[in-house]
């Protein structure tokens, strides 16, 4: 579904943190959010799904707008947020309990479980997993999700530099699989660049949306050495994000 | 240190302890109704055995039946001021003021109103057992990572779905450590009851083998006494592994 936002702000208190942003992504696209740490990139997520209050601005999803708590949006926290008293099946089926569609839900996990490398830890807990699995799981836990916008916050920003590695290769060979409007916030260049199809650059105080950039290949060519070799593409991204700190 | 080396010191200073005290009152001579010795204890707890069993069940109704009571209202209080927090407000301090009221007054009083039954006994010890429930039940819910209700929200539960899914569970850790202390203080709830005014029970046995001075009775009473704490708290610490299995599993 295509997902527009236009003329967003947000004030925590007194503080203002984001200033009329604009974004779209279109059906199927991969688009990432890129900004510094406390810039507000997980505020626009938060406002998205509802959890925060939204006093300006529009959501559109398809061009219809969306109020408080919208079933679009799938959100992946940070923190895996996996329940530690519940095993992994029935973690990754949070949204079929809710719905009243377990059953439902426990087959479509099972069928998922091989491929977000989880086989054989259904009925293991949240705490006998490795980090990366525990990932891997709330992301199995978003995707069952019915939404059609999946909403990322930083999901491999808790992880060591070697497994969010890992589980960036994960992704872009499960992209075309999910093919879903994904909005992924990070403050990682390297992940926005192997991972989205477009960039959006956040920055400035209050945060706005200012440059955009695209990755040159599309998703399904890329490998590690392809982003090694973007040295320009990561000149011009840290050029936009030193002009939108030089506003401040 | 394994597990038997550990425990072998303090059993060890408790055989010490007991060897002693018996040489104490041996060689001084000491009379019954001054200290008994150990062994005298042993005697009376074999030969008063049948009568305590049957105070001990009793008592042991009393502590059940109120426990259940004060964990039902806890989990309710409990909920309900973490969902309202006009009632936290409300109602958290008077909780605390109550706690402050010793339990020995409190119990005479019962009984005038509710007479010489079990009721009064029951209340007391739902009224010693209530608070820590109720506040470690609450704060653990208050103490829970907000993140986990915006997740369960963002996934489309109501706020009481998201009680039932996320916070319950989450304050279930917390509401086992209330439960331990609580267990523990129920039998001494109950005893202090039955001290009170009573027809059976152990606090009842305690009083008449008191005023009698035998005291090598009201020994082997008090080591029912304490046995029976120690296996409530027991029984709860099964409950917690029976309810949260997954602590076991845990990464070393």
């Amino acid at each position: 579904m295509k997902l527009e936002v236009r003329d967003l702000s947000f004030s925590y208190g007194d503080r203002k943190v984001l200033e009329q942003v604009e974004l779209q992504a279109e059906e199927g696209e991969f688009v990432s959010i890129l900004g510094a740490s406390g810039c507000g990139k997980s505020t626009i997520l938060k406002l998205l799904t509802g959890v925060l209050p939204r006093r300006s601005g529009e959501i559109l999803v398809d061009g219809k707008p969306v109020e408080g708590m919208s079933e679009h949006f799938a959100y992946m926290p940070q923190n895996d947020l996996l329940f530690p008293w519940k095993n992994i099946l029935d973690n990754v089926c949070l949204y079929g309990r809710i719905h009243g569609t377990l059953n439902e839900a426990r087959k479509e996990a099972m069928e998922n479980m091989a491929s977000f490398g989880l086989a054989g830890y259904e009925k293991a807990y949240p705490s006998s997993l490795s980090g990366g699995m525990r990932q891997r799981a709330a992301f199995l836990r978003t995707a069952l999700c019915k939404s059609d916008i999946l909403l990322l916050d930083e999901p491999f920003g808790a992880l060591d530099v070697i497994t969010r590695g890992e589980m960036q290769d994960w992704l872009l060979s499960m992209r075309k699989r999910m093919n879903r409007t994904v909005v992924l916030v990070t403050h990682d260049m390297d992940e926005a660049i192997y991972l989205s199809d477009r960039i959006l650059i956040l920055g400035g105080s209050p945060s706005r949306v200012g440059a955009e950039l695209v990755p040159e290949l599309p998703a399904e060519g890329r490998t590690r050495d392809w982003l090694y070799g973007q040295g320009e593409l990561r000149r011009r991204i840290h050029r936009e994000i030193m002009r939108k700190e030089e506003r401040l | 240190m394994n597990k038997w080396k550990r425990g072998a010191v303090p059993a060890g200073l408790v055989v010490l302890l007991l060897v002693l005290w018996e040489a104490v009152v041996q060689i001084n001579d000491i009379p019954l109704y001054v200290l008994p010795a150990p062994s005298q204890v042993i005697k009376a707890l074999i030969s008063e055995g049948p009568g305590l069993v049957r105070h001990a069940q009793v008592t042991v109704g009393e502590a059940l039946s109120g426990m259940a009571i004060a964990l039902i209202l806890a989990l309710t209080l409990g909920i309900a001021m973490d969902a309202f927090p006009a009632v936290k407000s409300g109602i958290y301090p008077i909780l605390v003021v109550t706690q402050t009221v010793p339990m020995i007054v409190l119990a005479p009083i019962l009984i005038i109103y509710m007479g010489f039954g079990t009721a009064p006994k029951i209340l007391t010890v739902v009224l010693m057992c209530f608070f820590p429930v109720a506040v470690s039940f609450t704060d653990a819910m208050g103490q829970m990572n907000e993140e986990y209700v915006q997740l369960v929200r963002s996934f489309g539960a109501g706020r009481w779905k998201a009680y039932c899914l996320v916070k319950i569970p989450a304050a279930v850790p917390g509401l086992i450590s209330g439960l331990k202390v609580a267990a523990t203080y129920s039998i001494s709830g109950a005893v202090v009851g039955e001290w009170i005014g009573a027809q059976s029970g152990l606090g009842y046995y305690l009083l008449r083998v008191k005023n009698g001075y035998m005291l090598d009775k009201v020994f082997a009473c008090v080591l029912v006494i304490v046995a029976l704490s120690l296996a409530m708290n027991g029984l709860i610490r099964l409950c917690q592994t029976a309810v949260m299995p997954y602590e076991k599993e845990k990464r070393p």
